[in-house]
């Protein structure tokens, strides 16, 4: 792998390396990784950002130190991929900027705004004098009408665009109400009148853009992370000659019939299989499967995986662009697409929200000047009134609130919302399609089984030293103190300590292997029958439960698995799943789920490995656990903490009680403007009035939601 | 009343010394990474010299 293209030089000699980091898992991976660099001389600063995952180093010295960074971040048991900034910058990243500046500008106009409000809300012209209430509307106009004009924009662009497709949605009303209000205030202001808006429209544009940058943020994450995969599949392989000639060549141009050099330790760049040598590949990336697997020639490898042990010869039958990978990203891809398609309620009520009161204030308008015989400017005037008290401040609220609240909640139960729409497409699901391997199992080996229990100790205090999975678990199995040892790891077949070897059959017992499958470690000691280890994958506590529990909800339950048919049987059996398919392939699993979709059903997938992440895009809404890999936690919607299922259910009866507590608020907030329709109609309504109702069905909407607290889990 | 003559401009001017304070912020990078920074004052930089 070489970095040297991505490497940056500046003038005074430093050079700098932008890296993107897979594998990390808690906070103060962080730490180790930026000490372990900064413990290099040449290394000047080491930052990696923990929410996205991205790795600054700048050194001074050789430019060629960038491989040697790298080197060292992997021998920590991290991927490190090095990537260009100027390409990361998404333009998603781009729009949650833009919106964050028209908030903190709205943010600011607006309180400003409210010094001028309140004395002219609680006095009238005789008190205050009408120069100085003059006075007072025009420095409102000079923060106000920059601040519209400014804030808007996301509003205004977004309306013009609709209504350029013949159609309408929330923002429109929200532009025609805040740019009549500017123009009526400003109108009013000129001729000396009694009333400004200029504080409802930039309050109700502070408000809004609140709702819609949370809602940015939350989409931002999930965007992410198809680029991150492709990332991680940039670098070069070594490809052999006809002649014996070897050549490195960066991975995209490997093309098919090429003959690849796979060192261990290194990634394998292409699908195809084995023409020489023996090795174990280890396919998290692909399956999620945390046990290396054993390959020989004639077997099939895919890019993206990693040869753990020793260097093959592969064949490419298929280059990285058509690979396994690159299918699962762009399934990943087209499924968000469609997802991005999915209609909230929110626009849902704008569709006939919008018509109904625009023709409101048309007749308000007409009405006025033919039956009321008023001045134009009043019938406009009260027209205006009308628009703007039936903003939809306590509509746009009505569902962000509940989110908010609902995701702290969740939080607090160690499920993580990711998705703005998850709430509301959770709660109308009428399927749960589970995957097996790390879902509905802890994804990990637990010791079930060890010939002689007294040589546990001895065992364990070798395997504390060694990261592999079967290792940690004997270690997780064994409580008491450890012995003293100086033990030495040997790459691919076991620990070895002052005559003690703990490891492979082959390597530690000196046995033939055999054909079964049983996870196994065998633990030989000098002149003395080798004792054996196994292990089994385990259902997760409460699996049984939670499945049980579902199923008198009226919810279907399926066991989708690309592990072995008698192994998903079995497991089905256990949890009396009684629809199960095994041995899928990541398309069969979408497939499933596209033709549930087409029969109407509304289909929550949960699953953890990379093969999940298009059926987890492509279900109406996806949960995954947290300890799935970083590019399945981004596909899913809701990711959840620990060992057990029980969230699936929790996140499940929150949706519920959210979808039932948005409904109450659009009814409360519909009702408000009933009451007050009316009154603008007639053209009773003061700006003081209109100011009490807006912000006292605002407030009624969020009072409502806050119930979401009281009740406990 | 003539108070106001200059308590307006006074609070409008700290106002916008906010809104720039955060613009700047924003662009400086702060809030990059809102997640590492609370874990970051947890830990001893023991090579920070």
């Amino acid at each position: 792998m070489s970095s040297a293209y991505f490497v940056v030089t500046e003038t005074d000699g430093t050079h700098s390396l932008n890296l993107l980091v897979d594998g990390m898992h808690c906070p103060s991976c962080v730490a180790i990784i930026e000490n372990a660099l900064k413990k290099q001389h040449a290394v000047t600063a080491a930052r990696l950002n923990l929410s996205t995952k991205r790795l600054r180093v700048t050194w001074k010295g050789a430019a060629e130190l960038g491989d040697n960074w790298i080197s060292i971040i992997k021998g920590m048991g991290y991927r490190a991929v090095p990537y260009d900034p100027a390409t990361a910058e998404t333009s998603e990243k781009k729009e949650e900027k833009s919106l964050l500046r028209c908030l903190a500008v709205a943010g600011f106009a607006s309180g400003n705004l409210m010094l001028f409000s309140i004395p002219l809300w609680t006095s009238d012209g005789v008190e205050m004098g009408a120069a100085t209430r003059t006075f007072f509307h025009w420095v409102q106009a000079v923060i106000a009408i920059p601040a519209i004009a400014y804030c808007g924009i996301p509003f205004y662009r977004s309306a013009w665009k609709v209504l350029r497709a013949g159609k309408t949605n929330m923002d429109v009303p929200i532009s025609v109400a805040v740019i009549l209000a500017t123009i009526m205030s400003l109108f009013e202001t000129v001729t000396f009148g009694s009333h400004s808006y200029f504080d409802s429209g930039v309050m109700l544009l502070f408000f809004l853009l609140i709702g819609r940058y949370l809602e940015t943020c939350a989409r931002g994450r999930a965007r992410s992370a198809a680029h991150d995969l492709l990332q991680m599949m940039t670098g070069f392989a070594t490809i052999l000659h006809e002649g014996g000639n070897q050549e490195t060549i960066p991975l995209a141009e490997i093309k098919e019939g090429m003959t690849l050099l796979v060192a261990s330790g290194e990634k394998i760049g292409a699908d195809g299989f084995i023409l020489s040598g023996e090795s174990e590949i280890d396919t998290s990336l692909i399956t999620g499967e945390s046990q290396p697997q054993k390959v020989g020639v004639g077997e099939v490898l895919f890019a993206g995986t990693i040869n753990m042990v020793a260097p093959i010869t592969m064949r490419v039958t298929k280059a990285v662009e058509r690979s396994l990978l690159s299918e699962i990203i762009k399934l990943m891809e087209s499924a968000e697409q469609a997802q991005a398609r999915y209609v909230t309620v929110a626009d849902k009520i704008s569709g006939w929200y919008t018509p109904v009161v625009h023709a409101l204030a048309a007749a308000t308008f007409a009405g006025w000047i033919i039956w009321g015989h008023a001045p134009w400017q009043v019938a406009l005037l009260y027209a205006a009134t009308v628009l703007i008290i039936t903003c939809p401040c306590a509509l746009g609220l009505a569902v962000p609130v509940v989110q908010v609240l609902a995701s702290d909640k969740l939080m607090r139960a160690g499920i993580l919302l990711k998705s703005g729409s998850a709430l509301e497409r959770l709660a109308t699901i009428t399927h749960a399609v589970f995957d097996k391997t790390g879902t509905l199992t802890l994804g990990k080996p637990t010791l079930t089984y060890c010939q002689q229990s007294d040589k546990l100790q001895l065992a364990a205090s070798l395997a504390v030293q060694s990261k592999h999975p079967l290792s940690q678990a004997i270690v997780r199995a064994y409580t008491g103190a450890l012995l003293p040892l100086q033990v030495r790891e040997i790459q691919g077949s076991g620990l070895e300590a002052a005559g003690v070897k703990l490891g492979k059959r082959s390597w530690a017992a000196n046995l033939l292997d055999d054909a079964d499958n049983t996870l196994e470690l065998w633990l030989a000691e000098d002149g003395r029958q080798p004792i054996r280890f196994t292990f089994a994958d385990q259902l997760r506590e409460d699996a049984k439960d939670i499945i049980t529990a579902l199923q008198s909800i009226g919810i279907k339950t399926l066991l989708l698995s690309g592990d072995r048919q008698e192994v998903t049987k079995d497991i089905a059996g256990k949890l009396r799943i009684e629809t199960y398919e095994g041995a899928l392939s990541p398309l069969g699993k979408t497939s499933i789920i596209a033709s549930l979709k087409a029969n109407g059903a509304n289909v929550l997938m949960v699953g953890d490995g990379l093969n999940d992440a298009p059926s987890l895009s492509y279900a109406n809404i996806s949960m995954s656990p947290a300890s799935a890999m970083d590019i399945t936690q981004n596909a899913a919607d809701i990711v959840f903490q620990g060992d057990k299922l029980q969230p699936v259910l929790t996140a499940l009866f929150i949706a519920k009680f959210s979808q039932t507590l948005v409904k109450q608020n659009f009814v409360l907030a519909i009702l408000y403007n009933l009451v007050a329709i009316p009154l603008a109609v007639a053209g009773m309504v003061t700006p003081m009035i209109a100011a009490i109702a807006m912000s006292s069905s605002s407030l009624l909407v969020i009072a409502n939601a806050m119930r979401l607290n009281r009740r406990t889990l | 009343m003539n108070v106001i003559l200059y308590l307006i401009p006074i609070a409008f001017t700290l106002g916008l010394l906010g809104l720039a304070a955060f613009f700047w912020a924003m662009k400086n990078g702060q809030f990059d990474d809102l997640d590492g920074a609370a874990y970051r004052v947890l830990r001893d930089d023991e090579d920070e010299a």
